[in-house]
């Protein structure tokens, strides 16, 4: 065992380690792997093709969320126009290899990262691995998960381990409190603002601090997931008694006699005093404003009423993102008038998210011409939002509302934005043609998107309070 | 995995930073649960001159004739960024890629290449830079796995990689059969682990 203060990554990596190979890489035991239709069907049939089986199908799950469609009465099949074969080709491997399996009809069903703690299949010190660069969610847990290829994913199925180096870890510090109205997704911007989308290139990131720790455990996934946009190996955050409370019950998590020994094993996943990380930052959460992207990158983001740098057409990379967004360089984006609006995706889709967008779509409607969209990240989340009456909210408002699914966080040839749509969205990512051809995405909170909805331009929830 | 252990090409300069998976294969030109048939929709966004066409846009890179059979690609910071999919690498080493050089990798992406049988190779921005200058004159680049070096004219850019990455890229290696031969410290592992953890374990 390593001696001296550890850090809370290296404390369950180290838990993990099956052996040290001559090359200096490490054989790490991966104690849950996810799949979904997209990658996950390709791992299992290139397992298969090589003859290969399952080492221990129990501790895999599949689920479908990122090619299934969302419209009501949805079926096998898809407006993508070779989803079907994704999803056929997935459902069947995982039968053959006894791989639990969320279909589309199970209660279960919803985007990997909504649903994995939702059924308590991520828990805390556990490694989980899936084929999608938003795993990093689930360290919001305090175990470490990150995004894999569909060919490392055909390692774990077959070795239930990964080949690794341990990557390096970095600290970033939150202490203070958030403004009124400021939430994690604001934060995570304003942090991929301030590193940078390479910023924590190849590092386990723990957040910590008080504004971390006062972070209920569906804001801490937020966090979590946007972590990836800044380039990094995984993100983490220490389990406390939020964690265990949230999981308590959860059907794959820990019960009665052994839950209490879990906890009590959980309780010493944090990083030790002193311990020194390879990377520190520290921020201040009254700082952050509510935040909204104008260009191309996460990273292009700013305080909402804020300008588009001014010298942005100097920037290669800002220059062609200006281009595309067709804002102006010295100009905020607020008051920019919206084609459509979109609250969904692993970030923002949770009970929380809809609960806080339907409080102020309540009573207003969205403004004319505005295509508005609320997908739930799993059918429990929809159910639980149709037994508080928010469907209805979102309903009244203008707001389509959809089956659990991925949807149109991205656009897989199938649904999409129109072409040049400018879009407010709880999402991700605003890459260049990522929710439709040339499509103009802006990232931000569920609350901005439902008041930009409401104003029909890119507006603060303050600005339709009045 | 054909291995990799010298290569000389041309070496195609596509500068941008935060190259993401989406640009190098689009969602939408993904069409079958299948590692082949993506080259065609490499870079799809970029090369066609409409969204789902065909038609090609001969302002881009890839489709100047200089380009033609290039197995070395230059990238920006960040290359590989966004989504996970290994479709992106699948649909570079279709269409002809061996490496890919630039200042910085999105992990995933680093990693996907590995096992794929392309070298992700970090130079500095200078150095990334000092080699695209050299494309258009047909300056061929050499790229030497074993000394980690690469070289162009009598320029020599060292470079580090992992010692198991650039094993497994140099041998072709497949991973999985080189960790099942470690099968039984994978199980005692497990079988030890139950007892300290066994909330982890479910019954198969």
């Amino acid at each position: 065992m390593t001696e001296g203060p550890l850090t809370l990554a290296e404390k369950i990596w180290s838990a993990h380690r099956v052996m040290t190979l001559e090359s200096g890489a490490e054989v790490i035991a991966i104690d849950r792997l996810l799949l979904h239709e997209r990658t996950g069907g390709v791992a299992l049939k290139s397992l298969e093709e090589a003859g290969r089986t399952v080492m221990h199908p129990s501790r895999v799950f599949a689920t479908m969320d990122h090619i299934v469609d969302t419209f009501p009465g949805r079926t096998d099949k898809t407006l993508m126009p070779t989803g079907t074969a994704f999803i056929v080709s997935t459902r069947e491997s995982a039968k053959r290899h006894g791989i639990t399996l969320f279909d589309i009809d199970d209660p279960r069903q919803g985007i990997v990262h909504v649903v994995s703690p939702e059924q308590g299949i991520i828990l805390p010190g556990a490694i989980l691995v899936c084929p999608d660069s938003h795993t990093c969610t689930q360290g919001a847990f305090g175990g470490l998960a990150w995004g894999i290829g569909s060919s490392e994913a055909e390692h774990v199925l077959a070795t239930m381990t990964l080949r690794m180096n341990r990557p390096p870890d970095m600290r970033v510090t939150i202490d203070g409190v958030l403004g009124e109205g400021v939430t994690a997704k604001d934060l995570a911007l304003h942090l991929i603002a301030a590193l940078g989308s390479n910023g924590a290139k190849g590092h386990i990131i723990e957040f910590a601090g008080s504004a971390v720790r006062a972070l209920d455990m569906e804001a801490r996934m937020t966090l979590c997931n946007m972590a990836t946009e800044m380039a990094c190996a995984g993100a983490v955050i220490a389990p406390d008694d939020k964690t265990f409370d949230w999981l308590e019950g959860r059907p794959y998590a820990p019960k009665g006699e052994v839950r209490e020994q879990a906890i009590a094993a959980w309780r010493a996943l944090y990083s030790d005093e002193g311990v020194v990380f390879a990377t520190e930052h520290r921020f201040d959460a009254a700082e952050v404003r509510p935040m909204v992207t104008w260009g191309n990158s996460p990273q292009h983001a700013a305080p909402l009423g804020a300008p588009v740098p001014a010298d942005a057409l100097s920037k290669a990379d800002q220059q062609r993102a200006v281009e595309y967004m067709a804002v102006t360089p010295g100009e905020p984006v607020a008051g920019l008038p919206i084609d459509a609006a979109f609250i969904g995706s692993c970030t923002n889709s949770r009970i929380s998210d809809l609960r806080r967008a339907a409080a102020i779509l309540k009573g207003r409607k969205v403004a004319e011409g505005v295509k508005a969209i609320c997908v739930p990240g799993s059918t429990q989340v929809k159910a639980a939002a149709e037994a508080e009456g928010l469907h209805e909210v979102f309903l009244e408002a203008g707001f389509e509302w959809r089956e659990a699914g991925c949807s149109m966080c991205f656009f897989a040839g199938g649904e999409s934005f129109a072409p040049e749509a400018r879009v407010i969205s709880s999402t991700n990512r605003n890459f260049e043609s990522r929710q439709g051809p040339n499509t103009r995405t802006h990232l931000a909170s569920p609350e901005t998107v439902a008041a930009s909805a409401i104003a029909g331009r890119i507006a603060l929830v303050s600005e339709i309070a009045a | 995995m054909t291995p990799l252990v010298t290569l000389e090409s041309r070496a195609v300069p596509l500068l941008r930073d935060n190259i993401d998976t989406d640009a190098i294969i689009p969602s939408r030109e993904m069409r079958s649960v299948s590692k082949d048939g993506l080259a065609d929709g490499l870079f799809a966004g970029w090369r066609y001159t409409a969204i789902g066409g065909r038609e090609i846009d001969p302002t881009f890179v890839l489709n100047q004739p200089e380009s033609k059979g290039a197995q070395i690609l230059l990238g920006g910071s960040n290359f590989g960024c966004g989504s996970s999919r290994e479709h992106a690498v699948w649909a570079l080493a279709e269409y002809g890629f061996r490496v890919v050089i630039a200042p910085s990798f999105s992990p995933i992406f680093q990693g996907n290449c590995i096992r794929n049988g392309i070298a992700p190779i970090v130079l500095p921005r200078e150095a990334v830079e000092q080699i695209a200058a050299g494309f258009a004159d047909g300056t061929p680049v050499t790229i030497d796995m074993p000394s980690c070096e690469v070289r162009m004219g009598l320029a020599v850019f060292p470079f580090s990689m992992e010692d198991e990455a650039r094993t497994m890229l140099i041998e072709g290696a497949d991973a999985i059969e080189l960790t099942l031969r470690h099968r039984a410290e994978i199980e005692g592992f497990f079988a030890r682990d139950a007892a300290v953890r066994p909330w982890i374990y479910l019954a198969d």
